[in-house]
């Protein structure tokens, strides 16, 4: 007798009366949940293989379909969950590490939602940001200057290269390989229309792409896949990937099955082979071989372009910046535990790093107080969900933000956290041709320029409401947010009063 | 054209370098200077000294003969052209080169030739005239190592070689397999060496004025990972 | 109660100033007389007036004004001032008696040249020696806070209107080529005198008008490089960044005006290459300089005064010239008040920065 340990997540609702046997969302299914019963001459469903992607709800032309969590149950229990039992089954099956994918889902605290923003009313005028001109161009870099004049007692131009932004917002690396075609050529084609770039990951740069070189920045990770010479060149800026906050401390894994023709030819390696990214870099075991990397890639690339470097939220963040702002890098970009990703051990994803307000917080204050601010500007990811988490960030001290995750979800993405299977039914995390070529790319650019331009519309709303009417008078600026439902502690980590103290 | 180094910035010697006609372009007094050759295409770059770290670094094609040791990180993520040590090279070296040949007379550190690549025609290789330490190959993917070990052929290599290997291959001018090869990676005795690692060999002899014949009748050992996908059962989708 | 720099305290005011750029001295009854046709828009609160050349038998010194809480404060600080400098010359300040002006704190005046011997060991430029001892009698010294330092220049201030504490500092007695002064409408009340403005460090002053928006972004700014913004003012943080801008970084007062109210990004565009070229530069080196908010300030230093108003022109502000005298007022009937046959009157545009400055001063640069 076989005893199935794991039961279904989810259970397909179909409504009889609605359902005209189409057969849609059998075809629309990758992971072959929906057949037809020429018996019943109906529709059924196999529940046990649903990852809840909503693909047959969305398509269904009769709207017949529904997912639900399935309310079988097992005993209840406050301290073993269902996920916690239905791990230890699938580990018990398997000897396998758990493999999940997207952000830490857990109940952990959030800080965004505790960060109340401030307006004007009487003492200075709030701005109307329809009729009066808001800023929200910045740029990114190293702000350490020298005045230097020339003959005639003229400022000149010392400063290093710099990366110039319409909206402070940039699309965060997504591999070609863990991300298919479809969703890069989507998000180089907005970034490129909005005015801000998108990030290739360490999957190398497709050479459909170099023409979008203007507002891409390419990543230097452990692995080093499709780097080389015109691959930097092309770039506005390259990034050297430390670490990811979904998966602080560890490599990156991108098994054979994701690995086409198409996708080796961009990583510059051969097909049907694994590609690992080392959890380290292999040359770089302390902070002064980071500045190694740092400069040699800015001699690779004749001191043209701005080195931005990635690392995780962890502990110890604030030193690893102060590090980082020393090591000749122009940008940090901090990446928060709850940050995406197309595949990380679950036990990682759910366990290591920070919130990357905390982070991010701490790493501000504490480049100011060493005087260092200026060497490097702050870029923050790590689920950024709306325009309001982007204002926030920047008052704390952010430059801009990274997104990830909303990119995704505005290309289709229903966040089912499947994405390592490689079977992605909104061919957004998949190679398969039939799957892919269900996100049409120019389709998912108006989609992404739609969501920027809302969220650029909505941060002069907010800054016009201050009675701020650039981005970069934001910057910093913690007495525009008050905390809510905090400790002291927190509220003396982010360095905010609490609501309702006034100035 | 010679360029002297001495208390000259790295930045400026390759600006040097860079803005010379001449297609050999020599360069003497090295003391430290990092980055040197880096992402260079068509030239020959001929230094006396001991250059710092990441000498080559994205090589693209140009030529690298190095007169004195180099230290770590030679040839980073190198893509084509060729770097000649005449000396020892420290750790590192090779690091994720996807083309080209780094040749040592002497001995190599640390982890050389890690996640080592080949893509296309480029078949990378590294030719270490003396011993390899450990981690050798390490996460090596693709092309070509060769471990000739000086004269001592006992001690070729250290510990760890080939871990998480998943392509290409390593040489070692050795009778013995090494003490601790990980599960996916076969050993194989070989007594007559193919073709392209004679080649190799025979290259190497002629940079460093050494007599083929000793090296090319030793015994060898051929070191493959039995999978591209070492990891394959590792996981379990949650 | 709450002193100034416990609590943030944003204030409504007014503002005035005067220059005889050929240098010749006028009564600081003049500004008292300006200042009062505002009474408006001060509440009381707070008022003060910056005075240049008025100290010309003892321009080689620093003239530090002071406010104690009580004699013990004072014998502190004296004890400090002797460690750093040469006394030339220190008496309280004369002060007449007025029943709209009360609780006053006891107000001396010294005459200090730095003891060499400090001065080298220090490794700092002189100024920065004077200005370093200034923030640590002020942070460290409880009671006692200097609110004027700068040479040949003074600033007077309190607890009242404008107009009164013009009267109580007895500032008709005074002669000098420039002043300035304020009326303060704070949204608080401060008990504490060293709250009011004009705010000043060595021989800048800064009188101004708003509350800016950018305040902490500004704050955490400029904090990074050795200010402490104690008084948690505007008119505070924004004394620090011309400083900072002008005094440490080297830029003109016309290219520190670009930093503080640039012009907008699409505005630059319409400029001429060369402009381009200096004002991207500046917003691309200080961004976080920039004051956003409404604003109108007089930066008063020796040998001119700087009018400027945010980029938005939220605050009001006139310019005028009648021969060698020169203006800026919140409104011009505190200038007609004074001087009723002008050349010239204009309300100059947001962002752009008026200079008024003693002849010759430009060329000795």
């Amino acid at each position: 007798m076989k005893v199935r340990y794991i039961l279904p997540s989810f259970e397909v609702l179909r409504n009889e009366s609605k359902c005209t046997a189409c057969r849609l969302c059998e075809r629309q299914c990758a992971n072959g949940v929906h057949s037809f019963d020429p018996k019943r001459g109906a529709m059924v469903a196999d529940d046990a293989k649903c990852v809840n992607c909503h693909r047959c709800v969305c398509v269904c032309p009769t709207g017949a379909l529904k997912i639900a969590a399935s309310n079988d149950a097992y005993r209840a229990n406050a301290n073993w969950s269902r996920d916690a039992v239905d791990e230890i089954y699938r580990q018990a099956q398997s000897g396998g590490v758990l493999l999940s994918s997207m952000g830490n889902p857990n109940t952990y605290p959030e800080f965004w939602n505790r960060l109340l923003i401030n307006a004007s009313q009487v003492t200075n005028p709030s701005i109307d940001p329809l009729r009066e001109p808001m800023e929200t161009r910045l740029r990114l870099g190293c702000r350490n200057v020298t005045i230097e004049r020339d003959r005639n007692g003229r400022l000149k131009d010392t400063l290093p290269p710099q990366l110039e932004l319409d909206v402070p917002v940039m699309f965060s690396a997504m591999s070609y390989g863990s991300v298919s075609y479809n969703v890069h050529a989507a998000l180089a084609k907005a970034a490129e229309r909005l005015g801000i770039f998108y990030n290739t990951g360490e999957g190398g740069l497709h050479r459909d792409f170099y023409k979008y070189g203007k507002n891409t920045i390419v990543q230097v990770a452990s692995g080093r896949f499709g780097v080389f010479r015109d691959y930097l060149d092309a770039a506005a800026a390259i990034e050297i990937k430390m670490g990811q906050g979904a998966k602080p401390g560890i490599g990156g894994h991108l098994p054979a099955a994701k690995i086409t023709a198409d996708v080796a030819e961009t990583r510059m390696i051969p097909e049907g082979s694994d590609a690992i990214s080392p959890a380290p870099h292999h040359d770089i075991y302390s902070i002064e071989d980071l500045r190694q990397l740092v400069m040699s890639l800015k001699e690779a690339t004749g001191y043209r372009k701005p080195v931005i470097v990635k690392v995780a939220a962890v502990h110890n963040i604030e030193a690893i910046a102060s590090g980082v702002a020393r090591s000749g890098a122009d940008v940090i970009a901090i990446d928060g535990f709850r940050g995406g990703t197309g595949a990380a051990p679950t036990r990682i994803r759910d366990n290591v790093g920070i919130p990357v307000e905390l982070a991010l917080a701490r790493v501000d204050e504490r480049l100011r107080e060493e005087g260092i601010r200026d060497n490097v500007s702050i870029v923050v990811g790590g689920s950024i969900r709306s325009s309001a988490d982007v204002l926030k960030a920047v008052a704390l001290g952010a430059d801009a933000c990274y997104i990830g995750t909303a990119a995704l979800i505005a290309l289709g993405c229903h966040l089912c956290r499947s994405c390592h299977t490689g079977i992605c039914n909104w061919g957004i995390a998949t190679q398969r041709p039939d799957l892919v070529k269900r996100l049409d790319p120019d389709e998912g650019a108006e989609r992404l320029v739609n969501l920027i331009t809302a969220w650029k519309h909505e941060l002069e709303e907010m800054m016009g409401g201050m009675g701020i009417n650039s981005i970069e008078a934001l910057r910093g600026n913690r007495l525009m947010l008050r905390g809510i439902g905090m400790t002291d502690s927190e509220l003396g980590l982010l360095g905010v009063k609490p609501a309702g103290e006034s100035m | 054209m010679k360029i002297d180094a001495r208390g000259q910035t790295a930045k400026r010697l390759n600006a040097a370098i860079a803005a010379s006609h001449d297609k050999v372009v020599e360069v003497e007094g090295v003391v430290g200077q990092r980055y040197l050759g880096t992402a260079l295409v068509d030239k020959i770059l001929k230094i006396d000294g001991i250059p710092g770290n990441a000498l080559g670094a994205y090589l693209d094609g140009a030529e690298i003969e190095l007169f004195g040791n180099a230290q770590e990180a030679t040839g980073d993520t190198m893509n084509a052209g060729e770097i000649v040590i005449h000396g020892n090279a420290g750790d590192a070296t090779g690091y994720a080169m996807r083309g080209g040949k780094i040749f040592v007379e002497g001995d190599v550190g640390y982890r050389c030739g890690i996640h080592m690549k080949a893509y296309r025609d480029a078949h990378p290789a590294i030719v270490i005239g003396g011993r390899a330490g450990s981690f050798l190959g390490e996460y090596q993917a693709g092309g070509t190592i060769v471990v000739l070990g000086g004269e001592d052929e006992s001690r070729t290599v250290g510990y760890f070689c080939g871990t998480g290997m998943h392509g290409g291959e390593i040489w070692l001018r050795a009778a013995q397999p090494p003490s601790t090869l990980p599960p996916q990676v076969r050993a194989d005795k070989v007594d007559t060496l193919p073709e392209h690692i004679e080649e190799l060999i025979e290259q190497w002899c002629e940079k460093f004025e050494k007599e083929p014949n000793i090296y090319t009748g030793s015994k060898f050992l051929r070191l493959t990972p039995d999978t591209a996908n070492p990891y394959k059962r590792l996981y379990t989708a949650n | 109660m709450l002193k100034e720099g416990q609590y943030r305290n944003p204030s409504g005011c007014a503002v005035s100033a005067v220059i005889d750029r050929s240098g010749k001295p006028m009564s600081g009854r003049r500004m008292i007389d300006s200042i009062a046709v505002m009474h408006e828009r001060s509440n009381g609160l707070g008022g003060g007036f910056a005075g240049y050349g008025i100290y010309p038998d003892h321009k080689e010194f620093y003239a530090f004004h002071l406010f104690f809480d009580d004699r013990a404060a004072r014998k502190t600080t004296e004890e400090y001032i002797l460690r750093h400098f040469e006394i030339a010359y220190s008496s309280e300040i004369q002060t007449r008696k007025l029943p709209t002006v009360t609780d006053e704190p006891i107000i001396w005046r010294y005459f200090l040249a730095p003891l060499p011997r400090k001065l080298a060991d220090s490794h700092l430029d002189e100024r920065e020696y004077v200005a370093r001892c200034v923030n640590r009698i002020n942070s460290g010294i409880d009671g006692a806070y200097v609110f004027s330092s700068g040479k040949n220049m003074g600033v007077f201030k309190g607890v009242g209107y404008p107009e009164d504490i013009g009267e109580f500092y007895r500032l008709d007695e005074y002669e000098g080529y420039c002043w300035t002064c304020h009326g303060r409408y704070p949204t608080n009340t401060p008990g504490w005198w060293g709250g009011a403005h004009p705010f000043g460090l060595l021989d800048f002053t800064i009188v101004h008008n708003g509350e800016i928006s950018s305040y902490d972004a500004n704050r955490r700014y400029i904090e990074m490089f050795g200010y402490k913004c104690t008084l948690r003012t505007d008119t505070e943080v924004i004394t620090y960044i011309m400083d900072y801008l002008v005094r440490k970084r080297g830029l003109t007062l016309r290219e520190a005006a670009k930093v503080i109210a640039p012009s907008f990004w699409t505005t630059i565009e319409t400029k001429s290459e060369e402009e381009q070229r200096e004002e991207r530069f500046l917003r691309r080196a200080f961004p976080s300089l920039l004051i956003t908010g409404p604003f109108s300030i007089i930066v008063g230093y020796d040998g001119g005064i700087m009018a400027l108003n945010d980029r938005l022109k939220l605050r009001s502000a006139v310019c005028a010239e009648k021969g060698d005298l020169a203006f800026v007022a919140s409104e011009e009937s505190a200038i007609r008040r004074i001087e009723p046959d002008l050349d010239r009157v204009w309300a100059p545009a947001g962002g752009e920065a008026v200079v008024f400055e003693l002849y010759g001063k430009e060329a000795a640069r």
